[in-house]
């Protein structure tokens, strides 16, 4: 194991996260204030509780996550996309390391970022918001889990992009809708019975019912299933990691 | 045993090894074409060609950046990619290109490629190189406030950081000044002196004329040609002098027959090739005879023919040979 290579490039990421903490922290923070005074205080008000729990403590779990996923995906994808575009890549390749390595460095960095922000944003909400969490360990291992199912995912993208639409896109089209119909801001036995089948194809569901049940004990779906899917989602993208650099698409000619 | 002494030995003088590499990228343009090149240790060998030869790519195999289509290399006795720590280890990179992380600080840079290959920090160290360098006034400035000069040098600062055995410059003096250049010269001469292997792809042609111990030509993904720089230079060795006679003339006069003399462009050019290293080159007897025998002349010249004859030369013969 090159150690300090890992450290190297885990380094190198979190300092760039620290220059640009402002975009990083700041962002975010705001964004998901923003939410609670909306949906929690204004909205949230005049909405009924959901299984006993309040709207505005509801939906602190699903804020959390739309926030990691998007973040995780962005910081992860941009961290590799970038050295890809200027260039600098050359010498990551060039360096004795393992694809285990590479992503130890930028995935780990990536996620810790995600972890952090998360954690931060559950101390904003705790400013709007009462909230309890039942099992703090469980929403650690959610938390942790999902950041680094989707920082891998983030770096996925950032291999494939080849230009700064493509960065965008996916995150835009696919990973916005997913979490905002997963189930962040509404528990989906709301939905029409038809809708509740078809929203079980959507992976979100799981992360953020897994995630509610840690700090509620309440779930649309079995915690299990929540945790096996969250694994399930990990190890594919780790494999796809592995195919992508040992036959070199993207990265090497 | 003697002879399997003798392997071991030639084994350990070889520390790049390419055998039948090929190349071709998904575009199916054939980059490399069954290569077989030997560096030996401790030598600067300057691979030249001209553009699109097939220079960087093989570079980029040795290291790692670009998949090989067949063939196998070793690099320092580790094959480059079932042993790739190893063999990675020992080299150093300088690409042509000028790519670097903008916002990033001189030292921090080097730091994290010191890193990136392994080695424990040594501030000492990378002290050193920055200051042979002259970078080490730069050291807190940031990459993207350099000159193009001085990014050259920080590509080259991050590839000595982690003390590499074998160090290749692809086209390191491209759009660099005459300066710089010159420093650059020397820095390789001591490292080459403090053991260090170096290959080098140029285009100029005095650069590997100035440099290399030996030279290898490549030209549409084929090594056309590898030779001692010494011995290329003995056979470059000779000199022609040019005379421009007023009156053109159809043969050789038979007095003149003991000269290397030949007549050229319709015998208005008589031409002598000569030793240059020779104690005598034998111009002053000529010029006598020529003056007795009444044959005057309009012009002179001499003429020495340059590595870069040769390449040219090399390289047009091998394109014609493609053609037919």
């Amino acid at each position: 194991m090159n150690v300090y290579a890992v450290k190297a490039i885990y380094f190198f990421e979190m300092t760039r996260f620290l220059r640009t903490i402002f975009q990083s922290i700041a962002a975010p923070v705001i964004a998901t204030s923003l939410y609670f005074i909306v949906f929690g205080s204004a909205i949230g008000s005049r909405m009924a509780s959901i299984d006993g729990v309040s709207y505005a403590a509801f939906i602190v779990p699903g804020l959390v996550m739309l926030s990691i996923l998007t973040e995780s995906i962005s910081n992860a994808s941009f961290g590799i996309y970038m050295p890809k575009y200027s260039g600098t890549i050359y010498e990551v390749f060039s360096a004795p390391i393992s694809v285990l390595e590479i992503v130890l460095g930028y995935v780990g960095a990536a996620a810790s970022k995600s972890i952090l922000l998360g954690l931060i944003i559950l101390g904003t909400a705790r400013l709007f918001v009462d909230y309890t969490i039942l099992h703090p360990l469980w929403m650690l291992t959610f938390l942790v889990l999902t950041s680094v199912a989707f920082s891998l995912f983030g770096f996925i993208i950032g291999i494939w992009a080849d230009g700064f639409e493509k960065l965008q896109i996916v995150p835009t089209m696919v990973v916005t809708p997913l979490t905002f119909l997963g189930g962040s801001f509404y528990s989906i036995s709301m939905l029409p019975p038809v809708w509740q089948k078809i929203t079980l194809f959507n992976p979100v569901v799981y992360l953020v019912s897994g995630f509610r049940w840690s700090f509620f004990g309440v779930s649309d779906v079995g915690v299990g299933l929540s945790l096996a899917m969250t694994l399930s989602f990990m190890v594919v993208c780790f494999v796809i990691i592995g195919v992508i650099f040992k036959t070199g698409y993207r990265i090497k000619s | 045993m003697r002879n399997n002494a003798t392997d071991q030995l030639h084994t350990s003088d070889d520390i790049i090894t390419v055998k039948s590499l090929s190349k071709v990228y998904d575009s199916s343009f054939k980059a490399l074409q069954g290569i077989d090149l030997t560096i030996k240790r401790g030598e600067i060998f300057a691979l030249l060609g001209p553009n699109g030869a097939g220079k960087t790519t093989l570079i980029n195999i040795i290291c790692g950046i670009v998949n090989p289509t067949s063939g196998t290399i070793t690099a320092g006795g580790h094959d480059v990619i079932r042993d790739y720590r190893a063999a990675r280890s020992a080299i150093g990179l300088v690409p042509q290109e000028l790519t670097s992380d903008a916002f990033e600080k001189v030292l921090d840079t080097v730091k994290f490629s010191r890193g990136l290959f392994g080695k424990s920090p040594n501030p000492a160290h990378l002290e050193k190189v920055l200051k042979d360098l002259s970078l080490w006034s730069k050291r807190d400035s940031k990459i993207f406030a350099l000159s193009g000069g001085m990014k050259r040098r920080v590509m080259i600062a991050k590839a000595l950081s982690h003390e590499p055995t074998i160090l290749f410059l692809d086209e390191p003096t491209a759009g660099v000044d005459v300066e710089l250049r010159r420093d650059m010269w020397n820095m390789v001469r001591e490292l080459r002196d403090s053991g260090v292997t170096i290959i080098l792809t140029t285009h100029y042609i005095e650069e590997a004329e100035e440099m290399a111990d030996r030279i290898g030509v490549i030209n549409k993904g084929q090594i056309i040609l590898v030779e001692e720089k010494a011995a290329l230079m003995k056979k470059l060795g000779k000199k022609q002098l040019i005379l421009t006679l007023k009156t053109p003339m159809k043969s050789v006069p038979i007095e003149l027959t003991g000269h290397d003399l030949a007549l050229e462009h319709e015998g208005a050019e008589l031409v002598y090739t000569f030793d240059a290293k020779a104690d005598q080159s034998g111009i002053a007897g000529l010029l006598k005879q020529l003056s007795e025998l009444h044959i005057e002349f309009k012009d002179l010249q001499t003429k020495q023919s340059s590595l870069e004859d040769i390449f040219v030369g090399l390289v047009d013969e091998n394109s014609r040979g493609k053609a037919e």
